[in-house]
């Protein structure tokens, strides 16, 4: 594991960037390899810690489901809300083809 | 330096000035000032004078505006106004008008303070020095070859030069502590959960906290009693109405236990070290008693740190996809317009801390960089839990560094993070903390000392800050 976390390569820097759904070109690319490489080494640091039996913390209070009381109240209008979105029709967002072009 | 907020209202409550007159002193700062320093991103002069004739029409009808009664206040761009652009300094929010207003936005509203504009920041509040604005860099009142820190620069600098008498950022590593040490002026990260985040653009939703910036201890108090309590719009906002806080800053700290952490990670200035040295001392001469703690595991907040808000960062911002709202960047199909979208409308440190967040969420990397992450945190807020069974707050550097020249550390993405070393275990932990400015560092320019205290021990905290605030002033 500790191997791992020093080296990171364009080739996993290229899949993290599809995961993310960012365009990336090979300039950039090169760039950012060596640039979270070396704060991933950092990161190695905390491999010294010893964390069996650590309870995670995810949130600094436990979190609570909070529910109102189920009665109507205003909410957004719709008009202003569509008049934000980049391409809207028939009260729907609208955008390209989902399917059928990349396969 | 920024006029008093609290004697600017009383002011106009008593009808001594006018709110108008008011505003239109702080626009003239900004239109002699804010070409070179940059703290605005958007001023909002007219709906400014607007609102000033509103406020003096209330008291001369006999009517009390509230305890901010024309206040100029100027609010970061993360932080939603209706109809008013909100852009956190991201070409893909240009242009976007929000449909409503952040919960903190309607308080000041509420309590008769004024919104002269929206200030610039680090994109997407990620960085420590304001330069990652798609819009240019905000410059240092102090010194304009420097930059004013981050993410909240703008809020910080239109602050520190007088261009509003107090503002709004927010703080998830560091981001109102920060740059308030470096400009000059106080800033304050709350409880996590004491001051409602709705309509605060999202960047860690377990570390994001809203808080003020003003120009002494007491007008922050003010600012905080206005914006803190319980908001049903929030699931995270505790549940219990605002504390008062302006009656602790002039309390004193005669009986305190204040903490030195013994094994604090090195690496400060020198000025600064002898800057908390006299900080120290100064609390002793007003009463307090010094007592040693440890935190063994405040070294590894910022790696817990760089790996958990980048991961919330990642899941976070995949809102920006080009469907609802802000940039699109036409494409064949709905992949190739998300990935193009997203492309063209982040910066380069966003895309960096997504791509982090995203590689430490993947799958084989998850156990070994989030999940570690998680129970570093918690060994970090054992560490603070145990030294607060012995001391009542804990006194340390805000910043290791003074604010530095443009361009030093911008594409060194280490050494920037390395600026957030102190401020970064209290988002995590979810305590309060702030930045109270304490005399000069290297170049002559301001060092801040942070008071830390205890989950919803603000009151401890302003105690702590009005004392050092009142000792400062002497030196």
């Amino acid at each position: 594991m500790a191997e791992q976390r020093s080296h990171i390569t364009a080739t996993d820097v290229a899949k993290v960037a599809r995961l993310a759904r960012l365009d990336i070109d090979a300039e950039t690319l090169v760039h950012f390899t060596a640039q979270l490489s070396r704060v991933l080494e950092h990161f190695g640091d905390i491999d010294a810690l010893d964390l069996v039996g650590v309870d995670p913390m995810t949130q600094p209070y436990p979190l609570v489901n909070v529910l109102r009381d189920d009665v109507e109240q205003p909410t957004l209008d719709t008009a202003e809300v569509l008049s934000a979105a980049p391409e809207a029709e028939d009260h729907r967002f609208r955008v390209p083809p989902i399917i059928g072009l990349e396969g | 330096m920024p006029q008093s907020a609290s004697e600017i209202a009383r002011r106009v409550r008593t009808g001594e000035t006018t709110a108008r007159s008011v505003v239109e002193e702080h626009l003239a700062v900004i239109s002699r000032r804010d070409g070179e320093i940059n703290a605005f991103n958007l001023v909002t002069g007219d709906s400014a004078l607007r609102a000033a004739d509103g406020i003096d029409a209330r008291v001369a009808r006999g009517e009390d505006p509230g305890p901010l009664a024309g206040v100029p206040v100027a609010v970061k761009d993360n932080l939603c106004t209706r109809g008013v652009p909100t852009t956190c300094s991201s070409r893909m929010l240009e242009g976007w008008h929000p449909p409503y207003d952040a919960t903190v936005v309607q308080r000041l509203s509420t309590a008769g303070a004024i919104m002269v504009g929206k200030t610039n920041l680090d994109e997407f509040a990620m960085g420590s020095s304001t330069e990652n604005s798609a819009f240019g860099p905000t410059r240092n009142p102090v010194d304009t070859s420097r930059v004013p820190g981050g993410s909240s620069g703008g809020s910080a600098a239109a602050v520190a030069a007088g261009m509003a008498s107090v503002s709004l950022g927010s703080d998830t590593g560091g981001s109102i502590r920060q740059p308030a040490a470096m400009c000059g002026v106080v800033g304050v990260k709350p409880t996590y959960g004491l001051v409602s985040r709705l309509g605060l653009v999202a960047f860690a939703s377990s570390l994001d906290q809203i808080g003020p910036f003003a120009g002494s201890v007491a007008d922050a108090a003010l600012v905080l009693e206005v914006i803190a309590g319980h908001d049903p719009g929030d699931s995270t906002s505790i549940p219990q109405p605002a504390p008062s806080l302006v009656a602790e800053v002039g309390r004193g700290v005669d009986g305190l236990r204040i903490g030195r952490v013994v094994d604090l990670p090195g690496g400060a200035e020198p000025e600064v070290e002898a800057r908390l040295e006299e900080a120290f001392a100064a609390l002793v001469a007003a009463g307090a008693r010094i007592v040693d703690v440890a935190l063994p595991s405040f070294a590894y907040a910022l790696t817990a740190y760089y790996l958990l808000a980048p991961a919330e960062a990642s899941s976070n911002l995949a809102r920006y996809d080009g469907v609802r709202y802000g940039m699109r960047v036409a494409a064949a199909d709905t992949n190739a317009m998300y990935a193009a979208t997203r492309a063209a409308g982040f910066g380069d440190e966003v895309k960096r801390r997504i791509m982090l967040g995203t590689y430490a969420l993947s799958a084989g990397y998850y156990d070994a960089y989030y999940g570690k992450a998680l129970k570093v945190r918690r060994l970090i807020a054992d560490d603070f839990a145990r030294a607060y069974s012995s001391c009542d707050a804990i006194l340390m550097p805000t910043s290791p560094v003074v604010a530095f020249p443009f361009g030093d550390k911008v594409d060194d993405p280490m050494s920037m993070y390395l600026c957030d070393i102190y401020t970064i275990p209290t988002n995590l932990a979810g305590h309060p903390a702030m930045s109270v400015p304490f005399g000069l560092g290297a170049h002559g320019m301001p060092v801040g000392i942070q008071v830390l205290a205890p989950t919803l021990a603000e009151s401890t905290m302003f105690r702590v800050g009005g004392a050092l605030e009142a000792a400062g002033r002497g030196a």
